[in-house]
């Protein structure tokens, strides 16, 4: 059994989107150490409504790692302390008795604050529609070895493929640059046959839509792949670059 | 076009024109660490290099990658400050992986250019300068000599190394990743390659600059053999 721990949350409020925010301190007592984070400001949140107090709102909806609906930036990380794992992965035992815990929204210009820790991410739907697809019926699922793809292909395209679109990569980034996103996007469809017909139109139809919407441009700092909780690499923005440049050269 | 409107096509020029300067530094070096072994040699080196049309040249070339260089990096870093937002988070780590140089590329640059003026009233205003306007330049020897027996300037210099040193630790894989040319296995080699490529390259320079201040402070007699037929 996890020890209880007990701990001061400083959490940011902000009513609307053009309001002026600011932290707000709540002392969370005796929370067992293997709640969940998001479960911890459930607690929080019923405590509130009790007093008769507006809850703090914030996205989630699996709880299991696979949706990237959650998005806090708590102590400093997108998604916590631990890598490799959502806010909703993050359990409070990884905390200490007496700790001062600091939960923000994402911010950047590209994610503005709807409400309290929830951001607009609809930038990234955008980026989507641009070109994020492949345009043709597949219809229904094919024999497995009718299309023959290497294995080191068939694995990268994977990789690039557990992106979840939380927008972790842009929170962390000193640039507001969605990079690392659109280029696991553009990736997981690039690496395929089924998506390189596409490839040259969909790289630039993304980029282009990434650069309108405001998200800034790459300058390799690696924030994003550190703090990606699908450890999503950077190696990814190396072949959209290489993809765009080459797209660019060819037209 | 793409290299005006896009981010990548953005980053691409930095690339583009960062590399083109790590090769002129290559060549310089390599030309500096002549002045250890021959008189002559880089006297030699200087007239080569002075007022002719090649020279001149080479000279506008490289203060276009330079200006074009340091106009891209100004926009780029102002663009992207814009994209970051005004709102800052109250509490920041550094994560794992993330080095100095790649958030202070900047502020590094701004360091490099300072040191860049220096050097240029130091040597180029009393060289090519000179003899483009019909005079007869310094001669280059004497220079080194003068400059790096000023303990100031042997400081301020070691100071620009430095900087220019964390500039590339950094920009050497980051414009090859720019251009698209890494990959997960590139990435590792890229980054030892430029580790290892951008410390020789310092250490030339640096080399030169501290061998003649200890010639000029101390006068051990074994430097003076080594340059031969300097005193
Ligand atoms: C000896 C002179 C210089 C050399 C050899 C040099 C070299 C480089 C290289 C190779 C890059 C990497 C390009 C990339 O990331 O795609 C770079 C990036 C950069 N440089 Fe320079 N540079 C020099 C001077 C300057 C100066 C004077 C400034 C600014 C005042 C500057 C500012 C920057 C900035 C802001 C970046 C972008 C960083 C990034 O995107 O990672 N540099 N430089
Ligand atoms: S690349 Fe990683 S951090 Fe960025 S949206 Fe995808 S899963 Fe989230
Ligand atoms: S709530 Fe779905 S990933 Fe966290």
């Amino acid at each position: 059994m996890d020890k209880n721990i007990s701990f001061t949350l400083r959490v940011w409020r902000q009513r609307g989107p053009k309001e002026k925010g600011e932290f707000k301190q709540y002392f969370m007592e005796d929370i067992p150490g293997d709640t969940s984070f998001l479960e911890m400001l459930d607690i929080l949140n019923e405590k509130l409504i009790n007093r008769n107090e507006e809850p703090i709102v914030f996205d989630h909806d699996c709880r299991e790692g696979i949706c990237g609906m959650c998005s806090l930036y708590i102590n400093g990380h997108p998604h916590g302390p631990a890598t490799g794992a959502t806010t909703c992965q993050i359990y409070m035992r990884r905390f200490q008795d007496g700790d001062v815990i600091t939960v923000e929204p994402w911010r950047s210009a590209g994610f503005p604050v709807i409400r309290d820790l929830m951001v607009d991410r609809r930038a990234f739907d955008k980026i989507m529609a641009a070109g994020g697809y492949v345009s043709v019926n597949t219809g229904g699922v094919p024999d497995a070895n009718a299309i023959p793809i290497p294995k080191a292909a068939a694995d990268e395209a994977m990789d690039a493929a557990a992106c979840i679109g939380c927008g972790a990569c842009v929170a962390a980034c000193k640039n507001g640059s969605a990079m690392l996103f659109v280029s696991a996007k553009v990736s997981q469809l690039a690496l395929l046959p089924q998506g390189k017909v596409e490839a040259k139109r969909r790289v630039k139809a993304m980029l282009a839509k990434m650069d309108e919407l405001g998200f800034g441009a790459c300058t390799n700092t690696r924030a994003c792949e550190a703090e990606c909780p699908k450890c999503v690499s950077i190696s990814n923005i190396a072949r959209l670059n290489r993809q765009f440049i080459g797209a660019k050269l060819s037209d | 076009m793409w290299l005006f409107n896009s981010s990548v096509g953005k980053k691409v020029v930095m690339s583009i024109t960062g590399l083109g300067l790590v090769l002129f530094l290559t060549f310089h070096m390599t030309m500096n660490c002549v002045a250890l072994f021959s008189a002559e040699g880089y006297r030699f080196i200087c007239e080569f290099l002075g007022a002719n049309w090649y020279a001149i040249v080479g000279t506008i070339g490289l203060a276009l990658l330079m200006v074009i260089h340091i106009a891209y990096a100004t926009w780029l870093t102002l663009s992207n400050k814009k994209a970051r937002g005004n709102e800052r988070y109250a509490v920041t780590a550094r994560p794992k992986g993330v080095e100095f140089a790649s958030r202070n590329m900047f502020v590094l640059g701004l360091i490099v250019f300072l040191g860049l003026v220096l050097h240029l009233c130091n040597f180029w205003a009393k060289m090519q300068l000179v003899e483009l306007r019909g005079g007869i330049p310094e001669d280059g020897v004497d220079l080194i000599r003068y400059t790096f027996s000023k303990w100031y300037f042997v400081l301020l210099y070691l100071i620009w190394f430095g900087a220019i040193w964390f500039h590339l630790t950094h920009g050497f894989w980051s414009a090859i990743q720019t251009i698209g040319m890494s990959n997960r296995k590139w990435f590792v080699r890229w980054k030892w390659i430029g580790y290892i490529f951008v410390t020789l390259l310092m250490l030339g320079f640096v080399g030169v600059v501290v061998t003649f201040f200890c010639y000029e402070t101390f006068h051990w007699p074994f430097l003076a053999s080594i340059f031969g037929g300097l005193a």
